[in-house]
């Protein structure tokens, strides 16, 4: 193994302020918090300059600079406000004009003005996000579940016995209209013993996840500044 | 009409969204995708909201020598020349201003990307501290969460199965926690999801109907 | 044993940081098998027709590369040497300049393969689910332009691209959210898309049920799922370099538990918590 150290001035920033962020392992100090509001200010920059050229620049000021001129995505149909599906034209002056309501936030007298266009926002999402949930998670995994309990071997059977009782169980825990004793009580109990599986499961997989970070991170350090190779 | 035209915009929006869901006639749907259409744009302005608080309260900050002030010099600085570039990169590329070889690239490669990363990787420190310190079994769920977490721990990576190669398959880490996540975790993670999912609705239909005002906070 | 719970969290730090070092340093090649819903993943992708074209939404950012990235080069790879075209997008804010930079590198790998034509980057669109509705009346209409700032509709892929309809499978590779719930929820529930997933480890457990709904036909979780993956499809990419110290990292973590609750039980009676 041989060491071959980086050549490119981004590639001994990178690892610079990698280390800057690991010395915080130490103890907190003045190098990290460089590295941490460095960072801070960087990605509040990049947010703003992304979202304007990806959505408010292509979804928004070119079609409504297009309408202008009467023009649009079709060009057999003129005219400023000749709509159809996809191509809203001059339309798109409500979500502009919405959109600049929103600043209305950072002046403190007319702020309440911004509620209207988060009135749009919240009604958009709730709606999209009742029906998303209702077939793609209710109906859709309620389904899933009626499933023959008698499999095509024991094992088979016995895990489908296991699933049920460990899903309707699960599903009682979560009951709180009644106190859980007598019979409601002994399912509730089962039923924490399962999510408590389930979230030990996903404390395991949690701990998989961090550790990945840190391997690419050294993966980093090691291949692409050292250049061990 | 400070609360109220907001109440009765969400009512509006909302059920049309959930009448988009069944009606496919052009009626509905062309509305519907024009409201589409404009949260996004309305997401998107709310990051560039979001980006300049971020400047205001630290200008602010600055401004009144609030305690690290010299840091917060940074941070605005930054944010400031991250757009700057941006918006440079931006205008002869029709938008493209994270194309490869612009300056908003490299930083994003080099100062963005780098830092963002290692935050994350700080975690893997602290999830074994916490392990160490903090992981108690000290009643019977807790057991069944502990044991269940290292089969998995263990069964998932490739140590697991060889430290137990000379067990039975059915007995070996591997098989064990493949049947945990199959079986149990799945029933339990199921049951989330329904209950969450039914919790969601409830919240959702909560708001349309004016029932849940806390996104109208703030002063008459 | 007790001066263990008077131990300084950082010799805790410094071991996990040497035993996860040492194995990228010196591999010790523990071998790795491929699980069901990893091949089941796999053989999703192979059943997509030869020359189909696919939608694929990389929604990640940098602080998701070690297990993301191996997902996205090796389901690439496997597309593109079935002639597939591509069509991807991505729906988080940090992600679109890295999902650039991995698929333009993966591509290379393809020298007859050009942009706009065989694959293409639409890049990022602000709105979570709000898009993926959007999505399913025009491609085009929620994505105008192309990451490079193009005209989406001018490229040639995008000729015979309308909506879902278009695609005969979604591969999603993502760490949160939006992601994976969400295109269940807004696009296979509604537009009936076939698709399978790629997400991040601590996410996994979470859309099992997916799996055993259908909903999903296949799943690669973690690096861990990455790795199998690459062995899988024969390649040996920087999720199975990583395995090793993944291997060694979890037993720590194991040996952390036991030992904690170990020094506590055998406390003598009347210490302090």
């Amino acid at each position: 193994m041989s060491l071959h150290l980086s050549a490119s001035l981004g590639t001994w920033l990178a690892a610079a302020l990698t280390l800057c962020i690991f010395s915080f392992l130490y103890k907190d100090n003045p190098l990290y918090k460089f590295a941490e509001h460095l960072f801070v200010g960087v990605s509040a920059g990049y947010y703003i300059v992304l979202n304007f050229w990806t959505v408010i620049w292509p979804n928004l000021i070119v079609p409504l600079g297009k309408a202008a001129q009467g023009l649009g995505v079709d060009p057999e149909h003129k005219g400023p406000f000749a709509a159809e599906l996809g191509d809203y034209r001059a339309w798109l002056v409500i979500p502009g004009v919405l959109g600049v309501l929103l600043f209305a936030r950072l002046l403190g007298r007319i702020g309440w003005v911004s509620r209207w266009p988060l009135a749009v926002i919240i009604g958009v999402y709730a709606g999209i996000k009742t029906t998303g949930f209702a077939q793609g998670d209710l109906v859709a995994q309620v389904q899933a579940s009626l499933q023959p309990i008698l499999g095509r071997t024991p094992w088979e059977t016995v895990n489908a016995v296991l699933f049920t009782i460990g899903l309707i169980a699960s599903l009682l825990f979560f009951f709180f209209s009644r106190e859980h004793r007598g019979a409601l009580g002994v399912a509730s109990k089962i039923g924490a013993y399962f999510l408590m599986i389930g979230f030990g499961a996903g404390y395991g997989y949690t701990v998989m996840s961090r550790i990945s970070l840190l391997i690419g991170r050294f993966q980093f350090l090691l291949e692409n500044w050292l250049g061990l190779r | 009409m400070k609360r109220e035209l907001p109440l009765l915009t969400t009512a509006l929006i909302g059920l049309f969204m959930i009448l988009s869901f069944f009606v496919p006639h052009e009626w509905v749907s062309v509305p519907a995708d024009f409201l589409q259409a404009t949260a996004i744009i309305l997401v998107a302005f709310g990051y560039v909201l979001g980006g300049a608080n971020v400047l205001r309260v630290n200008l602010d900050a600055v401004s009144k020598r609030a305690p690290g002030w010299p840091y917060k010099v940074l941070l605005v600085v930054a944010l400031l020349v991250t757009v700057i570039i941006g918006v440079l990169d931006g205008i002869p590329r029709e938008g493209g201003f994270l194309n490869a070889g612009t300056r908003s690239k490299w930083i994003y490669d080099q100062v963005y990307s780098p830092m963002a990363a290692t935050l994350f990787a700080l975690l893997a420190f602290f999830i074994a501290s916490a392990a160490f310190r903090a992981f108690r079994i000290r009643t019977a769920e807790a057991a069944f969460l502990a044991i269940a977490a290292l089969i998995v721990m263990l069964g998932r990576v490739p140590i697991g199965d060889r430290m137990t190669a000379w067990l039975p398959h059915a007995f070996q880490l591997g098989t064990m926690q493949q049947w945990i996540m199959d079986f149990p975790q799945n029933a339990a993670k199921r049951a989330i999801l329904i209950g969450a999912a039914l919790g969601v609705m409830a919240t959702g239909l909560r708001v349309i109907l004016g029932v849940e005002r806390s996104y109208l906070s703030g002063e008459e | 044993m007790q001066w263990l719970e008077r131990l300084d969290r950082r010799w805790i730090f410094v071991v996990m940081g040497l035993l996860v070092l040492g194995p990228l340093i010196k591999p010790l090649y523990l071998p790795l098998s491929v699980t069901e819903h990893v091949r089941a993943f796999a053989a999703a992708i192979d059943r997509v027709p030869n020359g189909s074209t696919v939608l694929m939404s990389c929604d990640y950012d940098p602080s998701a590369i070690p297990e993301m990235v191996p997902m996205t080069r090796t389901a690439m790879r496997q597309l593109l040497s079935k002639d597939c075209k591509i069509v991807i997008t991505v729906l988080w804010n940090a992600g679109p300049g890295l999902v650039d930079s991995v698929t333009h590198e993966t591509a290379r790998e393809f020298p007859g393969k050009r942009y706009g034509v065989d694959w293409i980057n639409l890049g990022y669109k602000s709105g979570n689910e709000a898009v993926m509705v959007l999505m399913g009346q025009g491609i085009a209409n929620a994505f105008p332009r192309d990451y490079s700032g193009g005209d989406t509709r001018s490229y040639p892929i995008m000729h015979r691209v309308r909506d879902y309809s278009s695609f005969p499978l979604l591969v999603n590779i993502s760490a949160g959210y939006p992601g994976t719930k969400e295109w269940v929820q807004q696009v296979q529930a509604r537009f009936h898309l076939p698709m399978v997933a790629g997400v991040t480890a601590v996410s996994a457990p979470e859309f099992y049920p997916y799996l055993q709904s259908g909903q999903l036909q296949g799943l690669l979780g973690g690096m861990a799922g990455a790795a199998e993956y690459e062995k899988a499809r024969g390649e040996k990419g920087t999720a199975t370099r990583g395995m090793d110290a993944q291997s060694l990292g979890h037993v720590f973590v194991a040996l952390c538990i036991i030992l904690g609750n170990v020094v506590r039980r055998t406390r003598p009676a009347g210490g302090t918590a």
